[in-house]
């Protein structure tokens, strides 16, 4: 670009173009849809335009952008493709494990508090703690706001009807999380699916906010978000992480994914760490 | 022992022939069944001066806690270690992938970890890590295939290839299981096949030719 009209005719590197290419699809996926896939981490998000492309029937990456701005059908797979994330019940059972020793003690010192689990997708982790916080004997005084920003998903965590084969794994972590009772107690088995006991979503309410776009919820306890930052880049992590650090109250807690760190943003001084292992921090009183 | 903190020669191109333009960027590197005694006989050769990063994926169960870090820390004059998401590349460093983690390289230089769904049933993947390596280094990757029962890998021995980077493979005869490399060699996708130990060898020359007198 600073060379004017220089680069035409020189050849181009296949993966510079492929660079370029992605830019525009994701601008006019954005510009299309709002849908804002530019400050997702790079990687991952080229590799989901190279796989969607080989099922897509098109050429090359630049084929896909009319499709994008034309076809409605062609726009909302390309989304909910983009958004796919993978979850588990009772995912890391040391950190279910660690929330109870050092987070449900002190949400028992609040009359009432509120949840709020950023990025459920599907809504295995939700159920999760519900359960969690039924056992510990304090479900009853949570408000949990369970948030995705795609609807699809989010439908799906509301009906909480999950695969059997998935109980198997999930009946091992319950247990290691430190459960009390049997994950039979809390599903319904039916065929080849499970449905979660609907008594769990009684205190939850299922909303779309978008991470990237909406503002800060108020006044939360307890901030549950794991493997959620990792899609995001740099840029996007920070400003979510001070959306985080502005919903909580203070001495409230923040629970991240085992694998993501505070350590690169700039709100880390807000937060100490409860248990550095789990990712459970707490917001400073200064903060 | 500095440990991989010399950062003497991370400015200096290493350079495979004279003609080869392009300093290296980093190695990728991937294994399953065999892997530790395989990736343990390349990082023996390494010396603490080695300047260039190196990603790791070893295939591994979704729930194994093992220490492989601690184990190849123990065979290695470089620091290794798990990364976090986001974490800065540094040169001399081993970044081994985490269990049920895909690591994927950025273009910004940094690395990304991602739960999308299993590849070659296995996540960590070694096509996701090389497919990475080639669109962040292009040509000035260094990809190291070794021990496997496993397709994962050929495709993205594939991609660093097609980008013009360097591909290498284990020599299927030392292999304790020699589909994986075998897979990326008949995918016609490799230009060196050598023993663990040789990929050692090769790959501080590259860094003592660039550091030489």
């Amino acid at each position: 670009m600073t060379k004017g009209t220089a680069t035409i005719g020189v050849p181009i590197n296949p993966a510079e173009l492929e660079a370029i290419e992605i830019r525009l699809l994701l601008d006019a996926i954005y510009q299309r849809s709002g849908y804002d896939f530019r400050s997702y981490a790079l990687a991952s998000v080229e590799r989901r335009c190279r796989q969607f492309l080989s099922l897509s029937g098109c050429a090359t990456i630049a084929e896909m952008i009319p499709k994008v701005l034309h076809d409605e059908e062609f726009l909302s797979r390309l989304a909910r493709y983009f958004s796919v994330s993978v979850t588990e019940m009772f995912r890391d059972p040391s950190v279910y494990r660690a929330l109870r020793e050092h987070v449900v003690p002190l949400l028992r010192t609040w009359p009432f508090f509120k949840v709020w689990h950023a990025g459920c997708a599907t809504g295995e982790e939700v159920y999760s703690l519900a359960i969690l916080l039924r056992e510990e004997g304090i479900c009853d005084r949570a408000t949990i706001y369970a948030t995705d920003f795609n609807d699809a998903v989010l439908q799906q965590a509301k009906e909480g009807i999950f695969p059997l084969a998935s109980v198997q794994d999930a009946t091992r972590n319950y247990l290691a999380a430190g459960g009390k009772g049997s994950l039979a107690d809390y599903y319904h088995a039916r065929y080849d699916a499970v449905a979660m006991d609907r008594t769990l979503r009684e205190r939850v309410t299922f909303a779309n906010h978008n991470l990237a776009t909406d503002s800060a919820f108020g006044e939360m306890h307890l901030i549950f978000c794991r493997n959620v930052l990792i899609y995001f880049d740099q840029a996007l992590q920070a400003r979510v992480l001070r959306l985080f650090t502005e919903s909580l109250v203070h001495g409230g807690f923040l629970c991240i994914g085992t694998k993501e760190s505070l350590r690169f943003s700039a709100v880390s001084h807000a937060f100490e760490p409860v248990d550095e292992a789990a990712r459970i921090y707490k917001k400073r009183a200064e903060a | 022992m500095s440990r991989g903190t010399d950062r003497s020669g991370a400015d200096r191109p290493a350079t495979v022939s004279a003609s080869r333009r392009c300093p290296f960027r980093g190695v990728v590197m991937g294994a399953s069944a065999g892997g530790l005694d395989a990736l343990a006989g390349v990082l023996a050769e390494l010396p603490a001066t080695f300047s260039l990063p190196i990603l790791v994926v070893q295939h591994r169960h979704a729930s194994d806690c093992s220490d492989f870090a601690r184990f190849f820390d123990g065979h290695s004059l470089l620091a290794v270690l798990e990364p976090c998401d986001k974490e800065l590349i540094r040169g001399g460093h081993v970044y081994l992938a985490p269990a049920n983690y895909h690591m994927l390289v950025e273009r910004n230089g940094t690395i990304s970890l991602s739960l999308e769904p299993l590849v070659h049933w296995s996540r960590p993947s070694i096509d996701v890590l090389f497919e990475s390596a080639a669109s962040a280094w292009g040509t000035d990757a260094i990809g190291v295939l070794l021990t496997g029962a496993n397709a994962d890998g050929a495709g993205g021995m594939r991609r660093i290839r097609a980008a013009s980077g360097l591909t290498i493979a284990q020599e299927p005869a030392t292999a304790s299981s020699r589909t994986m490399p075998e897979a990326a060699i008949r995918a016609a996708a490799v230009d060196l096949v050598l023993p663990p130990a040789a990929i050692g060898r090769f790959l501080a020359g590259l860094r003592q030719k660039e550091g030489g007198p």
